[in-house]
């Protein structure tokens, strides 16, 4: 490839690495709000954002079914999103209150947790795999943006789409945002998050905020397997698995227990990919990823956001 | 208003508090002095709900309180400034005070801004760093944020576990001359100290733990009178 040819592609390719990367910032939410509140990774939250992306398809799917006439994404997207959010909050409250919070009351090691949350990953795909077969689903995401649906700037064509995706999970981020910031739920998150005895002579009922904290998280995962979905066009039992790493190396990169740094490492990480794409070979695409986790524990632990890791344990 | 009866509470196995009973009576400052590891903040925090007693009875206004859980104990107006501050840091000045009033989160806003106009006036510093990080303040100024956020959740009885622990003395007169005056508005107070000089000086009674035990019970002057029982149960020499 010569460099006229990477710079012709090279826009493009960002513009994709950012729409994926507002998905990952989306994804890894979930993880640093767990963190920041518990000091435990939820390994299974891959597996609710796959299961976010089924239930978004099931509503699709359903429609399709009953043969409803005028599918426009101005209102089939919010109900799948409302669909999958809503199932997959549940289903984090769900883990929480039966994985996780009898081991860490019993004041277990944060290693229970920890491989609590492992078993319920590989039980959830199982499920989902026993009940929904293991075969591909395909969403027909043509049929709700059309390929003609695209919009020209500076060269990028960039697709409804990709839009529309990407702005949805702004609009969720800046939502999450305003919540944790503004509101009487957001402080006491933060409250439980910096000192968890604190917050409950507060008079905070800190079991509740972590079962919010675990809804919030789990919804903005299930939105981004909706939205994945959409992009790939194709969900598997399997998907979990490789985007619930993507999101949480961008958990890690932006500094785990910090929500801005969640967002800006999703981001950042689906920049660099779109490079890694462009400048190097897509097939290396994910080994671009895992590098930067690996680098990102060896040389900033942190992250780019983090602040030095606290000594106090939790959990 | 406030009363302990053999109270037990354990950390796991270990018994920290053996017997501790012990009033506070509407109105009054009654302090409890003790030295290192004598059951002084686990005596709060049995108070709070925050530890539950394995035995005894705590009740607040005639209403056993021992089980509730610490929310609802805080809503019947019992609130905590607790040892060494532990001001939420990475919030602003404004945000620990919003805290405070968790418990209030339903009362119209006008009564809270009331509040925080209350302890503005007590703590004029606090209204000129409203906005700052918490993590930000002066050791002071963080003391008189814990106090602020206490007093926000409009308590008829006032918790104080150490509140001169770590301050310059100047500080620690201060601390307690607003003591005084939060205690002429009408709030109760059980203040824990070390030190016990200051801390009887202000208070109408007193009582010393030791071991999980309360071992003496007399009136403020009596205690300070009595340089033995100071040195005895307090480890000092009657100057700090």
């Amino acid at each position: 490839m010569s460099w006229a040819d990477i710079l012709q592609i090279l826009p493009q390719q960002l513009v994709f690495g950012l729409a994926l990367g507002t998905v990952y910032g989306l994804i890894a939410l979930g993880y640093t709000m767990v963190y920041g509140i518990l000091f435990m990774i939820n390994f299974a939250h891959g597996e609710i954002f796959m299961i976010g992306a089924y239930l978004g398809w099931w509503v699709f799917a359903l429609l399709l079914q009953a043969k409803v006439g005028g599918l426009h994404p101005a209102w089939v997207l919010p109900l799948m999103l409302v669909h999958a959010m809503v199932g997959a909050g549940i289903l984090g409250v769900c883990l929480e209150r039966f994985a996780y919070r009898p081991l860490y009351l019993r004041g277990a090691t944060r290693l229970g947790p920890l491989i609590s949350a492992v078993g319920a990953s590989i039980f959830l795909q199982n499920a989902v795999m026993l009940t929904q077969g293991a075969r591909m689903k395909v969403y027909m995401t043509s049929l709700l943006f059309p390929w003609s649906w695209r919009i020209q700037v500076a060269g990028v064509s960039i697709s409804a789409l990709v839009l529309v995706m990407t702005a949805s999970a702004i609009l969720m981020m800046w939502g999450l945002h305003l919540l944790v910031q503004r509101t009487t739920l957001g402080r006491s998150i933060r409250a439980v998050a910096e000192d968890r005895e604190m917050a409950a002579i507060m008079g905070v009922n800190v079991r509740r905020v972590i079962a919010a904290t675990f809804f919030l998280g789990s919804a903005l995962g299930g939105a981004g397997g909706v939205l994945v979905g959409l992009y790939y066009t194709q969900i598997d039992f399997f998907m979990g698995y490789s985007a619930g790493l993507k999101a949480f190396t961008a958990a890690v990169l932006g500094g785990i227990g910090n929500i801005h740094g969640a967002m800006l490492g999703g981001i950042v990480l689906g920049l660099v990919e779109s490079l890694a794409v462009t400048f190097i070979n897509p097939a290396y695409k994910d080994v671009v990823a895992f590098a930067i986790l690996i680098l990102t524990l060896v040389f900033r632990p942190s992250g780019i956001l983090g602040e030095s890791v606290p000594e106090s344990e939790k959990v | 208003m406030l009363s302990l009866t053999d109270v037990v509470t354990h950390y796991g196995p270990i018994r920290v508090l053996k017997s501790v009973t012990l009033e506070v009576r509407a109105g009054e400052i009654v302090c409890l002095l003790g030295g290192n590891a004598s059951g002084k903040s686990t005596t709060m925090k049995t108070i709070l709900g925050v530890v539950r007693p394995t035995a005894g009875r705590v009740e607040f206004e005639d209403q056993r309180i021992d089980g509730l859980p610490t929310e609802s104990i805080v809503r019947r107006g019992i609130s905590l400034v607790p040892e060494a501050r532990r001001i939420f840091g990475r919030m602003t000045v404004w945000e620990n005070l919003a805290m405070g009033a968790y418990t209030r989160r339903a009362a119209p806003p006008g009564e809270l801004a009331e509040d925080r106009e209350r302890v503005y006036a007590l703590f004029p510093r606090l209204e000129e760093r409203a906005t700052q990080l918490g993590g930000t303040l002066s050791g002071g100024e963080q003391q008189m944020l814990a106090i602020g956020r206490a007093l926000m959740a409009r308590p008829r009885l006032l918790l104080m576990d150490e509140p001169s622990m770590g301050l310059a003395p100047v500080l620690v007169d201060q601390v307690f001359d607003i003591i005084q005056t939060i205690n002429r508005q009408g709030t109760t107070i059980l203040v824990v100290e070390q030190n016990a000089t200051v801390a009887l000086s202000i208070a109408s009674r007193g009582y010393v733990l030791q071991n999980g035990r309360i071992v003496v019970h007399d009136t403020a002057e009596a205690l300070l009178r009595a340089d033995h029982i100071r040195r005895a149960y307090l480890g000092e020499e009657g100057e700090r």
